[in-house]
């Protein structure tokens, strides 16, 4: 308990100096993109191949569960889509991006750490905490949210795909079950959800990371708890976001 | 100048330095000699700040800086240089870059105006066309001289190299001592350098403090050093066979 309270007090030291004005705008804007890049455009083909495959799956479960002839198999594409946006597309990507981009972050900053590139930028009077994570942050919480609507189309196009390649239910059916009951506040609910989670998992990364120690096996050690804890907590936001927005 | 008073550290219950008193000259190599372990890597850290220091106090000129906030602290900071172990450069930036680092936010210099200087300081640690390389394309004295570029990028008053010669041959050691050196007094700098390498205490050593299990035991100049009579340093300075053959001819 004290060590989770000391932990959970020196994460809060961390984002202390995260959240500082950053030492010079035009860095901080460069940094930014930098980071738009490296943690949300470099995670579009495998959140586009993993949309694409979890959509056509549901559409195939979905209707194979579907075999009472009095509901309309339109319900297919109301249920892959209520599927995709409530939980797949925000939580499952999270989750997958807490596993790539987290131990990304982790590893890297961490390396920074153990080969002193963090003890430079502080000597030359840098806050290095502020020019390494806040970009990320930033970066993350702003466009990860686009990704999951990105994973959201795709999920779509995946399930259409399956039904074109298997007729497993007629493309109008699909289409009207897409349309059916449309609440546009799930796509925001899902939203914010994404930008709570991105959120999570660069900081709990970047903190594990600023806090690596021991050679290359520490930054490895960093890296995993990193992944684990950012997965915990993002379960944990994942039902309380829930319960405040749709409970 | 820097003087140091009555420095302690603690890390627990190990006290790892105990009352720590030097001052460093402007225009002279300040070396912390010791064995490995016995304290002087943390002097080091104390001394710029890395790590904070549980009783005495540390002055740079006239200010306390152990007394100073974070503020306070990056304003001496900026003219602090330091050259690490293991030159610490970015992985992510070429040499370029790294030595125009500190240039990005602590000046409004045209970008022309901080190419010149790059290209000044790599100049002045003897390095040529390297301009675009990355750092994993350098050898271990190129990263070394690329680090001291970086060091003097914005004309510190004071530089701080942290084993400067680990993990270099002989002749290069000797070439980043000289470098070290000629830096220091041909712009007046404060110069704390921390090494075990004797070649380098030989070579630079306007002042050596000797740091035995976290306390100063010895102080003197690099001519003093071989016919000092404290006995750690003795065992320190002639641990190897072919200097206790010296010293037993010294003796005779």
């Amino acid at each position: 308990m004290k060590n989770t309270l000391e932990l959970l007090g020196r994460y809060f030291l961390l984002m202390r100096k995260v959240f500082t004005k950053p030492d010079k705008k035009s860095i901080f804007i460069k940094q930014f993109f930098t980071d738009v890049e490296k943690l949300v455009i470099d995670s579009i083909p495998i959140v586009a191949v993993i949309s694409l495959f979890i959509g056509a799956v549901l559409v195939i479960q979905t209707a194979s569960n579907i075999e009472s002839p009095f509901i309309p198999k339109m319900y297919v594409g109301y249920m892959t889509r209520e599927s995709l946006v409530l939980e797949f597309c925000s939580t499952m990507i999270a989750l997958i991006l807490a596993g790539k981009v987290g131990s990304n972050i982790s590893s890297e900053i961490g390396s920074m750490r153990i080969s002193e590139q963090i003890d430079a930028m502080d000597m030359m009077g840098i806050n290095s905490a502020n020019y390494l994570i806040l970009p990320k942050i930033a970066a993350s919480t702003i466009f990860n949210p686009f990704l999951m609507l990105f994973s959201f189309m795709l999920g779509l196009i995946g399930g259409a795909l399956i039904i074109a390649a298997t007729s497993i239910v007629t493309m109008s059916q699909y289409v009207d079950g897409l349309h059916y009951a449309f609440r546009s506040y799930y796509i925001f609910y899902s939203m914010i959800k994404m930008s709570v989670f991105s959120f999570i998992i660069t900081s709990i990364s970047s903190f594990y990371g600023y806090n690596a120690s021991g050679g290359s096996l520490g930054v490895g050690k960093s890296s995993t708890k990193a992944i684990v804890v950012s997965s915990v907590m993002i379960l944990v936001a994942n039902l309380v976001i829930t319960q405040l927005m749709l409970g | 100048m820097i003087k140091v008073e009555r420095l302690d550290k603690f890390f627990g219950e190990n006290q790892v330095l105990k009352d720590i008193s030097i001052e460093y000259l402007p225009g002279r190599c300040s070396l912390i000699i010791g064995a490995s372990g016995s304290g002087k890597t943390v002097l080091l850290k104390s001394l710029v700040g890395l790590h904070k220091p549980d009783n005495g106090k540390v002055w740079y000129g006239d200010v306390n800086f152990t007394q100073l906030d974070e503020n306070g602290k990056k304003e001496i900071r900026k003219e602090i240089g330091m050259l690490f172990q293991g030159s610490a450069l970015f992985d992510f930036a070429t040499v370029e870059e790294n030595v125009r680092f500190p240039m990005d936010f602590f000046t409004n210099w045209s970008k022309e105006e901080k190419l010149e200087r790059v290209n000044f300081c790599l100049k002045r640690v003897n390095l040529v066309n390297v301009n675009n390389l990355f750092p994993n394309e350098l050898s271990g004295g190129m990263q070394k001289r690329v680090g001291i570029a970086r060091a003097i990028a914005l004309n510190p008053k004071y530089l701080f190299c942290d084993e400067p010669n680990s993990g270099l041959d002989p002749h290069t050691s000797i070439l980043i001592d000289q470098l070290i050196q000629e830096i220091t007094q041909e712009y007046n700098i404060t110069t704390v350098v921390n090494t075990h390498d004797m070649n380098s205490v030989m070579e630079i050593g306007d002042q050596v403090s000797f740091i035995h299990k976290g306390r100063k035991v010895w102080e003197g100049s690099r001519n003093d050093i071989l016919t000092a009579d404290n006995p750690d340093l003795n065992e320190f300075v002639f641990a190897n066979n072919m200097a206790k053959k010296m010293k037993e001819l010294m003796n005779r």
